[in-house]
């Protein structure tokens, strides 16, 4: 047994380097290569563990039945395996359009329920091409122009309301920042790439109804080695790529509306019915997104087709509502029912994730199904329930499907998140301060490396060489550090780094900065409430919560649970920290005038006094006439008379 | 001489270096009034952080020293202390020596014309006698060492100290009457922070006054000089900056540095006069203000020149006073430095109006800076307007010391000429008055 755990950490410490090797590698660009290879070997095993835990599922439980195709990872991250699997979906034959729609529900350990609609339009056209694309049917023409005029290879947007809590909720699906982000690669023929993202930033703004118009080259930022394309193509030189955030944007109605006009059915049919927003808003947390990439269409890759993901994302707190007993429905939620799939959609499902669950102990759920489904989701393997609205047997005799979930018993932990992040400013006044990010490796043995990206806006002056990473107690020495200062109303700091998270750490990076003073009209409306930092971004490669069960409970076939398998020891992740609300000197807004004066005063005295020395000279005061002396002698001198 | 001097320096680097040794260092050093934007030690400390990380310092906004500087600090960043107290040694070294043969100078000067017999024969009180000029030199080193203004400066390792150092080099060269060596330093201190480049003048009438060429605009002496020394002071500039431009492989520098200086684009609360007037700006009215506030820093040159032409001494106590008082990123070093030539016109004093406001006012202000930059800063129970105000006080005391000192000393040189008690006409004590 010794020897075994032996060569079982050699080969942990391979791997660990084969990581650092890779995502080390990842700045450069035979990333997008070793990606896809990665992926497909995933894919492989996938299947591999499918049938593994095929295998030992009928035994406990005969009636339930599994799904006949692999569940498409979408809900994955993207950037780790996705890719691939949309491969396998878009091989069987199929018109040139398709869209697809699902709704993933997972209830959440804190008693939240955490609900994620993903709408998916593939559409095998090239808007690149010399020929205007004119023909729009399931692909929204408003965001079909866009890609078409600005050139766009990769587009991403995000709203977000609220702060997503790692440490209650787990990952979410798809990450988000506070307020919006957009995070844009333009093809490589574009030219002036900072006059077509303003104009891109402005269009956009008209479309999602959003102060996108806001951003400009003062929280825009080229991230090195953060953000690479997750589609096809192998052009990563970041001077085509875009990244800005708003902090402080606020996301409501306004901006839901056109993001559900871009679906086919609008929210006339399918799952889009349930997006009523007087129910999204009232939530804990709310994140919609659009992502358009150019994907494979084939195994070969030979022709490409363009793919736009809707998703939203919300978390409704149940408790407050709930008076002790909890239980949640859709239409609770939603203040609907779902009555019918969206016609034009190929695909319409409902996700409920039972793996906590999976003997009905803690909750039921109803109405029951047998349709069951196993997908690799952020290095988990998870179970769900499935509910294909395609099939009219869903909807049963009442034709309208009300899921309802019952909660039993409430305990049960969550598995700490194997990498979170918080930040925090430190320091009291209104002159320096210092910005900490605490980065945490939960991983019990693994160490990985992360990328932290920080943008932080010029009125902010960080001081590069007060930077300290420290984990452990110990000085950790990042092994990229990628630095941009700033430059005064002009661009802002970016800072990028490659970290290594020793295993079950908190690794701490401090930086100094000094609040600068600035012009009066270049406060806010409320300069008293503060200035907001955008989230800083951790993107990782990270090892898989299935690799790190070796000492599992679970029952696993001997033959499997042995060499923790490199297809599945990492994944990709991406993690945002707090934004932060920073306070900064104001001066006084209602004395422009005053001090115009005062100040001029000042110099005119100055000035005054040494042009008094400068002009004049000495003279002895000889006492001057009387009044009535001096006028005496203008009269006399009108005489004629010589004067008194 | 030697020995009251060595024991002078001696207490002053002991004071120094206790200083940086206590926990006030990092206190001082973060100071707004001791340090600006061009001079924070913390800033050329991220200057040469950012070299070592591959990035030119001048790429961002937080450097603005002189390419110049950051390869001296290359070699000399463990050094540092040593360094800054060694600047302050010489500059308080050079001033002693300039001021001691200035005195010599003024000295013989007022023997010529005494012999000569060119004073009223009642200014003999206004007669300087070498006893009381003996010490002036030790009290220049000693206004400078042990200035508060300049201990704070030395300990926050403000590079103002090098600049002064830099501009006493500079007025030793010229009174010892080095042509080569004053447009040397001269342009040296111009690269540092533009504003030197008024002394020039000063240097060119002390220069001429020792070579006994009159200042005579049709005469061909004249110009040759002129021409020698412009040629000497461009040329050195013109290989100062190459050098730089060499040393980092670009002019990033130029806009980053003098750009940096003349358009004020960082509004750092410090003790001058443009940071809160340019907060407050109207943003259409902000380059008409911009270049009065300049101008009026070189304008001052030719009228005071024109006036002083016989005392350039003088005039460069009026130009460094003028300086510190309207440049951009003022320090209390700058003060320190046209500070320490307050004794050399100690012969003034009878002749002063409100020197006892003027030092009360500046002693107050000097204590309250701090305590209204606490309470807008940490207590959050004041606002900015008070730091402005207390600003705005100590300039005001400032020009109406530097006035006060030049109506003396114009007025003393009136009596020289014109006799110590005047009569009117009718027989009278007179009074004198500006007219």
């Amino acid at each position: 047994m010794a020897a075994h755990r032996c060569s079982l950490s050699a080969l942990l410490l391979i791997i660990c380097s084969l990581l650092v090797f890779i995502v080390a590698d990842s700045e450069k660009a035979t990333l997008t290569g070793d990606h896809h290879a990665t992926a497909v070997d995933n894919l492989q095993t996938v299947t591999e563990t499918e049938e593994g835990a095929a295998a030992e599922e009928p035994a406990v439980e005969e009636e339930r039945r599994w799904e006949e195709t692999v569940v498409e990872e979408a809900t994955a991250d993207k950037e780790d395996t996705s890719a691939p699997e949309t491969v396998v979906q878009s091989s069987v034959p199929q018109p040139k359009d398709d869209f697809q729609e699902e709704l993933v529900i997972r209830p959440l350990h804190s008693g939240d329920i955490y609900a994620s609609f993903q709408f998916r339009t593939l559409w095998e056209t090239d808007f690149m091409r010399g020929n205007k694309v004119s023909h729009y049917r399931l692909f929204p023409k408003s965001l079909g122009q866009v890609i078409s005029k600005f050139s766009v290879r990769e587009l991403h947007i995000s709203f977000t309301q609220g702060y997503w809590r790692t440490m209650q909720w787990g990952q979410p699906f798809l990450p988000s920042p506070p307020g919006a982000e957009l995070w844009v690669w333009f093809q490589d023929s574009v030219t002036d790439v900072d006059g077509t993202w303003k104009e891109l930033t402005n269009v956009l703004s008209g479309i999602f109804c959003a102060s996108l118009n806001f951003i400009d080259s003062t929280n825009t930022v080229q991230p090195s080695a953060s953000f690479k394309p997750l589609g096809i193509g192998n052009v990563t030189d970041h001077r085509f790529l875009r990244y800005a955030t708003l902090p402080r944007e606020i996301v409501c109605t306004e901006n839901l509306t056109p993001w559900k006009k871009l679906l086919p059915c609008g929210s006339k049919a399918g799952l889009a019915v349930l997006l009523k927003s007087e129910k999204l808003f009232h939530s804990s947390f709310h994140s919609q997104a659009v992502h358009i990439r150019p994907v494979c269409q084939d195994w070969q890759c030979k022709t490409t087709s363009w793919e736009l993901r809707q998703t939203l994302n919300v978390v409704f707190d149940l408790h407050t509502p709930g008076q002790g007993k909890l239980e949640w429905s859709l239409f609770k939620m939603f203040s609907r029912t779902l009555t019918e799939a969206c016609p034009l959609a190929s695909s319409s499902k409902i996700y409920i994730d039972i793996t906590d669950d999976p003997q009905g102990e803690q909750f039921e759920v109803s109405p029951a199904t047998h349709l069951l489904s196993q997908a690799m989701v952020l290095g988990d393997r998870r179970t769900f329930s499935v509910y294909d609205l395609t099939q009219q047997i869903t909807f049963g005799t009442v034709r309208s499907l009300n899921l309802l979930i019952r909660w039993k018993s409430s305990e049960g932990d969550m598995l700490r998140p194997l990498l979170h992040a918080e930040r925090y400013v430190a320091g009291y006044g209104l002159q320096t301060g210092e910005i900490h990010t605490l980065m945490y490796n939960n991983h019990p043995y693994r160490s990985f490396p992360v990328l932290l990206l920080d943008s932080v806006p010029w009125y902010l002056r960080l001081y590069i060489h007060t930077l300290t990473v420290t984990s452990k107690g110990k000085d950790n020495k990042p092994s990229y550090i990628h630095y941009q200062p700033s430059k005064d109303r002009v661009r802002p700091h970016l800072l990028e780094m490659l970290v290594q998270l020793p295993p079950n750490s908190v690794t701490e990076v401090t930086v100094q900065f000094e609040r600068a003073l600035l012009k009066w009209t270049e406060y806010t409306p409320d300069p008293n409430h503060g200035f907001y930092v955008g989230s800083s971004v951790i993107s990782s490669l990270v090892p898989s919560i299935v690799a790190m069960d070796t000492n599992s409970t679970r029952e696993q076939p001997l033959f499997s649970s042995f060499f923790p398998c490199k297809e599945e020891s990492s994944y990709f992740m991406r993690v945002y920290t707090e934004p932060l609300l920073v306070n900064l000197p104001t001066p006084d807004f209602s004395m422009p005038y005053n001090v115009i004066c005062l100040t001029c005063t000042v110099v005119a005295v100055g000035y005054g006094s040494l042009y008094n020395l400068l002009t004049r000279s000495f003279q002895i005061e000889e006492p001057s006439p009387g009044l009535a002396k001096r006028i005496a002698n203008i009269i006399r001198k009108m005489r004629g008379v010589p004067p008194l | 001489m030697a020995a009251p001097l060595t024991l002078l320096l001696l207490v002053a680097v002991t004071v120094r270096a206790a200083l940086y040794r206590s926990s006030l260092a990092d206190l001082i050093s973060e100071r707004v009034e001791v340090v600006s934007p061009l001079t924070a030690w913390k800033r050329v400390v991220e200057g040469l952080a950012l070299l070592d990380l591959g990035v030119s310092p001048y790429s961002g906004d937080v450097f603005h020293e002189t390419p110049l500087i950051i390869y001296l600090f290359h070699f000399l960043v463990d050094y540092a202390e040593i360094t800054f107290m060694l600047a302050d040694v010489i500059t308080a070294v050079a001033l002693y020596l300039s001021v001691k043969d200035y005195n010599k100078q003024v000295f013989r000067k007022q023997k010529y014309a005494l012999e000569a017999d060119r004073y009223p024969l009642d200014c003999l009180e206004l007669i300087r006698s070498p006893k009381e000029m003996q010490y002036i030199p030790l009290k220049v080193a000693m206004f400078y060492l042990l200035n508060p203004f300049t201990i704070l400066s030395c300990v926050a390792k403000s590079t103002c100290g090098l600049n002064n150092a830099v501009i006493a080099l500079f007025v030793l060269s010229t009174i010892k009457g080095n042509v080569l060596l004053s447009a040397i330093f001269l342009s040296l201190a111009t690269y540092q922070s533009i504003y030197p480049l008024t002394l020039c003048a000063a240097a060119l009438l002390y220069l001429l006054q020792r070579q006994y060429i009159p200042v005579n605009l049709r005469r061909f002496s004249f110009w040759w000089f002129v021409a020698q020394y412009a040629f000497m002071y461009l040329g050195s500039l013109f290989v100062i900056v190459g050098l730089s431009f060499f040393l980092l492989g670009s002019w990033d520098f130029l806009p980053s540095v003098y750009g940096f200086i003349l358009s004020v684009p960082d509004l750092t609360p410090n003790i001058g006069l443009f940071w809160y007037f340019f907060a407050e700006m109207f943003e259409h009215f902000r380059l008409f203000f911009l270049c009065v506030f300049q101008i009026n820093v070189f304008f001052y040159t030719v009228p005071l020149s024109i006036k002083l032409k016989e005392h350039p001494v003088f005039l460069i106590f009026m130009q460094l006073a003028v300086i510190s008082i309207f440049k951009s990123y003022p320090t209390v070093g700058d003060i320190a430095l046209y500070m320490a030539f307050l004794p050399v016109w100690s012969h003034l004093h009878r002749f002063l109006r409100n020197i006892f406001l003027v030092s009360c006012v500046l002693l107050a202000c000097s204590a309250l800076f701090p305590v209204l930059w606490h309470l807008w800063i940490y207590a959050g129970s004041a606002n900015s307007n008070f730091y402005y105000a207390i600003t705005l006080l100590f300039n005001v005391a400032q020009i109406l010391l530097v006035s006060d000192y030049f109506y003396a000393f114009l007025r003393r040189e009136h009596h020289l000429s014109h006799g110590l008690y005047l009569k009117r006409k009718d027989g009278s004590e007179a009074t004198l008055v500006l007219k």
